[in-house]
């Protein structure tokens, strides 16, 4: 593994709507390494989230990121298909070619056994939560970039999430994080982003 | 200055309302020049044709606006192109500034052939190879505002804007020639506006006139309400407020 | 990183799954079709002079309305379950997936609406001879009306009230592939040559189809950008 960050921030700047929601932000993401978003409703979370995973590119400066996984508000599954449906089809969108997805011992990690002919329509958020969960799993990247993961969760559901951060951790990879609750990461940085107002300065 | 160099200051807004004060005016003066005396002699001095007397005069109205119409959406795509691939905000603003131009000049094309109509085939409506084509611009340019208005961030609306209107430039000239096919097919050859045996020079100079000075206007306008796009687009940056403030851009 | 033909194959396999989970919308297109010639019949009157004079166009003109119907849902059930969002960040052109989903599409549209016009030509008493005209205009032309299509859908898909939008949209680019595949028809009625009209429709299906895949992939992007 090089010393090359898996995340690296630089001057990142963006404006929405007339509002300034980032200036000049700096910050890198090397392995192991997590850190969580914190900050009001409005104060850009989701939106550095967005740039980052490649969805929003409105902003000045410059991100590099490593291959990542975006988890976002919406879970990302077909709500017709089965859990192993759509983590089949995510496996067959980036998995090499002949390896098998382990599909039924990633759903079995988040607490899914036994739900992988179940329709997803027919799941509470929670559980639809925990079978986007175990997407990562399955399409496993070095750089998660997770939006409040512990939605709908449930208790047990909250201390999945944190082992699977844990794990990703340990696996070398790192993790960013928004989140309203603390997730009581061991060594997890902390970004606290502020609600900003009207721009003023020059931005040309 | 290099090509290279001239692409990359048409990228910059600022560089482009500095040059632009002078070019406007130029332009603007330049239709005002051409429009007139090409109206002028077209309405006034040029012969009447002689299977269609007078009302042929309209067309020094009609064709003008007709062409521009259609190079206007033309330009439309080629702007969407570079925004697409360039990321360019200048081609963005473009956009925006020729939608409503090109709207309003369908619209006059389509108005003036009606009007041509009623005296030459006694209906104010005939589904001519060029008022269909014509017609079916307006819906494209219809499209094109309903999509703008339809979206509420202005970047991502000129990007959207962008997409349609490079497809509506890819298609303009297969409609074109599909409308043109179908009349053979429904009415067989019949007399066409504008494509009287060979005109003489009396007819198509202050035709040619009116097309150049539709030309110049349209420049005029685009380079104005590309002033007016930058200065609402960049209110926030210290260049704009320093203009505001009095001093020199 | 797996093939474009394995990509194709999970991206087909899942939009075909969804439409049988889905059947009634995935039918309700083919029922409009063919309450919409009724209607026209009723309207027209059932003189089978009159009705199949103007059965060409009319078989034309419902095809691109019940094209459009089903247009609506191609993007938006994606949009709305997060997998949209997925499918773009997978950092690799959109071209193969795309190409699935409108693929897909067109057999249940252009596809199924061809298998059913038979039908739809002996309820307004298209001359026999012009059958298979019929056939081969909409098997040459309808791709074009899936893949301009979607264009539309991909641009409308974040946006309230796309329905009428997308109509607005679409329509006008459909012009071409109408006044070839009605004309065609009309040609074949007279007992003309309409090899040349097939080829054209067959040609801009082709464009629409090598091109729309690239502007569909930008107008994702763009309306993901805004939600």
């Amino acid at each position: 593994m090089s010393d090359e960050p898996l995340l690296s921030v630089e001057a990142f700047g963006c404006e929405r709507d007339g509002r300034r929601l980032f200036h000049d932000l700096t910050f890198t993401l090397g392995a192991g390494e997590a850190l969580e978003l914190k900050g009001p409703n409005g104060s850009g979370k989701s939106t550095l989230l967005k740039a980052i995973a490649g969805l929003y590119t409105d902003y000045t400066g410059t991100i590099r990121a490593a291959d990542r996984l975006y988890l976002g508000h919406r879970p990302g599954l077909g709500l017709l298909l089965t859990a192993e449906e759509n983590l089949r089809w995510y496996a067959a969108l980036g998995a090499a070619d002949g390896a098998r997805p382990p599909i039924a011992e990633a759903l079995a990690r988040v607490g899914m056994a036994g739900y992988e002919r179940v329709p997803c329509q027919q799941m509470s958020a929670g559980q639809l939560r925990r079978v986007g969960l175990a997407r990562l799993l399955v399409c496993a990247a070095p750089l998660w970039l997770l939006d409040e993961p512990l939605t709908a969760l449930d208790r047990s559901g909250q201390v999945l999430v944190r082992g699977l951060i844990e794990e990703q951790r340990g696996r070398g990879g790192a993790v960013l994080c928004a989140t309203h609750q603390a997730l009581g990461l061991p060594g997890a940085g902390t970004l606290s982003l502020e609600v900003q107002h009207a721009s003023t300065e020059d931005g040309g | 200055m290099s090509i290279r160099e001239l692409w990359h200051r048409l990228g910059s807004p600022r560089w482009f309302f500095r040059i632009s004060g002078p070019l406007a005016t130029t332009l603007g003066l330049l239709a005002l020049a051409l429009l007139v005396t090409g109206t002028v002699w077209g309405l006034a001095f040029a012969p009447p044709d002689y299977q269609q007397g007078d009302s042929v005069r309209i067309m020094y109205v009609h064709v003008p606006t007709a062409i521009v119409a259609q190079s206007a959406y033309i330009l439309m795509g080629a702007a969407g192109v570079v925004l697409l691939v360039w990321r360019m905000k200048m081609a963005d603003m473009v956009i925006a500034a020729t939608v409503p131009f090109g709207l309003t000049m369908t619209a006059l094309a389509l108005f003036t052939g009606a009007a041509w109509g009623k005296p030459t085939w006694g209906a104010w409506w005939v589904w001519d190879a060029r008022t269909t084509s014509v017609l079916v611009l307006l819906f494209l340019y219809i499209g094109l505002y309903a999509l703008r208005q339809a979206i509420p961030r202005p970047e991502t609306a000129s990007r959207a804007c962008a997409v349609l209107a490079v497809v509506g430039t890819i298609n303009i000239p297969i409609i074109k020639y599909s409308v043109d096919w179908w009349l053979t097919l429904h009415q067989g050859a019949t007399f066409k506006l504008t494509e009287a045996p060979s005109m003489p020079p009396e007819m198509w100079l202050p035709l040619l006139l009116n097309v150049l000075g539709v030309y110049c206007f349209f420049g005029a306008n685009l380079v104005r309400r590309l002033r007016v796009e930058i200065l609402e687009r960049e209110r926030n940056t210290q260049w704009v407020r320093d203009l505001v403030a009095g001093a020199p851009a | 990183m797996s093939g474009p033909g394995r990509l194709f194959a999970a991206q087909f396999r899942r939009e075909l799954t969804t439409a049988l989970r889905s059947l009634q919308e995935a039918l309700n297109p083919l029922v409009f079709l063919f309450l919409a010639i009724t209607l026209f019949a009723l309207g027209v009157g059932v003189d089978p002079e009159v009705l199949g004079r103007f059965a060409p166009g009319i078989i034309w003109v419902l095809v691109l309305l019940a094209n459009l119907l089903a247009l609506e849902t191609l993007f938006r059930r994606d949009y709305d379950d997060g997998t949209l969002e997925q499918l773009v960040l997978l950092g690799r052109p959109l071209f193969v997936p795309v190409l699935a989903k409108v693929t897909a599409q067109w057999c249940l549209t252009g596809l199924a609406m061809t298998v059913l016009a038979p039908l739809a030509a002996l309820l307004l008493y298209l001359p026999g001879e012009a059958l298979g005209a019929t056939l081969l205009t909409l098997i040459a032309g309808s791709p074009a009306l899936t893949a301009l299509g979607a264009v539309g859908a991909a641009l409308t898909v974040g946006l309230r009230g796309g329905g009428v939008l997308l109509a607005l949209l679409i329509l006008p680019l459909y012009v071409p592939t109408l006044i070839f595949g009605a004309g065609a028809i009309t040609l074949a009625m007279s007992g003309l040559e309409v090899r040349a009209q097939i080829y054209l429709l067959a040609a801009i299906s082709v464009l629409s189809v090598t091109i729309a895949p690239f502007a569909v992939q930008a107008a994702l992007r763009i309306s993901l950008e805004q939600s």
